[in-house]
């Protein structure tokens, strides 16, 4: 699209089925499939740490790229991403528990499931805007956080559900080599729909919505019903991605789904890029490492020091999470755009190189 | 310019008022299926409100509008867009982070019908309407002479090309009449030849009824059917171009000749 300016010279499409593609070149295409050949041989190479580290970006991409297609395509903001998220934790472990749903399916049933909460959370957003929104969406997180906490038949209440490992044709798939494959699964389905989207009808009607509403309400947008719909599918998103969380940690707590959360994946979004596909992946990759580099980075210190770094250590938590608010505070003001557009730049500087022009 | 049993469009005892202001005051009128009609008036006349009432920007306090016989008043926008009534705008209101092609087919969106399901999968069909699609978009776009721009982003288009853009979105939708706000304002000489052809071609050949709205005299005479003059919220002529030439209140209203002037002479472009 923007990087249209960018494709080599030499390519030239000669049917519009072609124009259309998700990657501009066959040699783009390629390096996606090799990408996923790669991350389906990772759990042959990598140990429990670094999987489990994958297993999270890819849960919470999920959720985050359902916030960013409410965010970034329909320009509707919501403070309330996190409730959705446990939403469907607590639903899909409540599915298997209490009716003896398969985990493979209570998943997707939940992820359904908290597409109705969306969209009837949704409701107010058909009219507000802005700010006004914002405070809506803020209260919906508060009200499903009381909820997790005293709907003891549905979420266990104070101590918490238990979630069931995946199971498919007998085979665990608990640990987190096998649990790899499940969000692999998912996250390719997922973020394959979120990219056609945006070639199709709705996901332009978005788009139109959050670029200019009068104009896309006189092309025969219905704004009401597309505001709506995209929190609806927002939540789908964040669903599936809280389902996952719930049976990969095998234990869903009320207390794990706060504001704070919310924030978060906003922060994700933001840091890779509103309304980029790719750009979710990246900043949800960002925003799971960051802490683990912190953590890393004390430990280095620890032993440059010698073991004298008690303040350090004692203040890691807090340092955690100063760490992400300086993070989106400084790409607000240095890359708006998110790392998705420094990428770009980095692709386009290596293709020019060594012209800048 | 067959004039039908029932017009295209009927505008009738239309008003318009915000709190005290009255933006419209009764006013009437219709156009015919075919024609090329054009509404003139001094700035703050009402001209926008006007289209705002046809395309349901604005619901008259009073008077009712019918389209095809068919009375559109409580309609929706959106509505309105599904049985035939497209407009472009007076100021630029592109979809500006999408790219031109993307924009046109957001003009499709209501003869398209993937959803967010069958789209998000681009299975069922979604692909191949898509691409049909595509190809009434691209004979837009040959038609505009944009198919040089047509992978840029809309917001960073020069004002003309952007103005030509809003045109091949109005079309996509393909509607059975066009409301142009100021197709012309703010063009140099040669882009406002272009655009005045393009519309005459519209009218003539595309067969869609174009009301317009327009301050370059020479143009709106040159081209229109039939020309209303609005002032103040009210009409104050209906006619031919020439009849509304020679119009004297016309004349001190709009066209600024003094009582006990001479009308200024070849005034006709």
């Amino acid at each position: 699209m923007i990087t249209s300016s960018l494709i080599p010279c030499g390519q030239f499409k000669t049917s519009y089925a072609k124009d259309t593609t998700i990657f501009d070149t066959p040699v783009m295409r390629a390096w996606a499939v090799v990408g996923v050949l790669a991350l389906i041989a990772a759990p042959m190479i990598l140990n429990n740490y670094y999987l489990s580290l994958l297993i999270q970006i890819g849960f919470m991409g999920i959720a985050a790229l359902g916030l960013n297609i409410l965010v970034g395509y329909t320009g509707q903001i919501s403070l309330g991403h996190a409730g959705f998220f446990g939403f469907g934790a607590f639903a899909s472990a409540w599915l298997n528990n209490s009716f003896g749903v398969p985990v493979v399916l209570a998943m997707p049933l939940a992820a359904v499931m908290t597409t109705f909460l969306g969209l009837l959370f949704g409701i107010p957003a058909g009219r507000l805007k802005g700010l006004y929104l914002a405070i809506a969406t803020f209260a919906s997180q508060f009200i499903l956080e009381d909820f997790f906490a005293r709907a003891d038949w549905f979420s266990g209440g104070s101590s918490g559900a238990a979630a069931n490992p995946v199971n498919l044709f007998g085979y665990d798939l608990s640990g987190d080599k096998g649990f790899f494959y499940v969000v692999l699964f998912w996250v390719v389905v997922m973020f394959l729909i979120g990219t056609n989207l945006l070639r199709s009808r709705d996901g332009r009607a978005f788009i139109a919505v959050r670029d200019h509403y009068l104009s896309a309400e006189v092309m025969g947008i219905n704004l009401t019903k597309y505001r709506i719909l995209s929190f609806g599918l927002s939540s789908f998103y964040a669903g599936l991605g809280g389902a996952l969380y719930g049976h990969y940690l095998g234990f869903v707590s009320a207390e794990g789904f706060t504001i704070l959360m919310s924030i978060e994946f906003l922060g994700m979004i933001i840091i890779g890029g509103l309304g980029s596909v790719a750009g979710t992946l990246m900043g949800t990759t960002f925003m799971v490492l960051l802490p683990e580099v912190m953590e890393g980075g004390v430990g280095i210190a620890k032993t440059l020091v010698g073991g004298n770094v008690g303040w350090l250590a004692e203040g890691l938590a807090s340092i955690k999470q100063a760490s992400i608010g300086l993070a989106i505070i400084l790409f607000l003001i240095f890359e708006p755009d998110g790392l998705v557009h420094r990428w770009r730049l980095i692709r386009s500087y290596w293709k020019f190189y060594p012209f800048s022009y | 310019m067959t004039s039908t049993a029932s017009p295209l469009l009927e505008v009738r005892d239309v008003s318009l008022g915000f709190g005290g202001v009255r933006a419209l005051t009764e006013v009437n009128f219709h156009v015919n299926k075919g024609e090329l009609f054009s509404i003139i008036g001094p700035n703050g006349a009402g001209k926008t409100s006007m289209l705002n009432c046809v395309s349901g920007r604005y619901k008259p306090t009073a008077g009712r509008v019918f389209f095809e016989g068919r009375d559109v008043t409580g309609m929706t926008p959106n509505q309105r867009a599904t049985i035939g009534i497209g407009r472009t705008f007076q100021n630029l209101a592109l979809f500006g982070h999408m790219s031109v092609l993307d924009n046109i087919m957001v003009g499709r969106h209501h003869l398209l019908k993937n959803n967010f399901a069958t789209g998000g999968l681009y299975w069922a069909g979604a692909q191949k309407e898509e691409l049909a699609h595509r190809r009434k978009v691209e004979d837009i776009i040959d038609f505009l002479e944009i198919a040089h721009i047509r992978k840029s982003t809309a917001g960073t288009l020069s004002y003309g090309l952007r103005k030509r853009v809003e045109l091949a979105r109005a079309m996509a939708v393909e509607p059975k009449i066009i409301l142009l706000d100021e197709p012309m304002a703010g063009m140099n000489l040669e882009e406002k030849e272009d655009m005045a052809r393009y519309i005459v071609d519209l009218n003539e050949e595309w067969g869609m009824t174009v009301v317009m709205i327009e301050h370059d005299m020479g143009v709106v005479m040159d081209i229109s059917h039939r020309v209303i003059v609005l002032e103040f919220g009210r009409k104050i002529a209906d006619g031919l171009p020439d009849e509304i030439m020679s119009n004297e209140r016309v004349k001190v209203a709009y066209l600024g000749v003094e009582d006990d002037e001479e009308p200024a002479a070849g005034a006709v472009a």
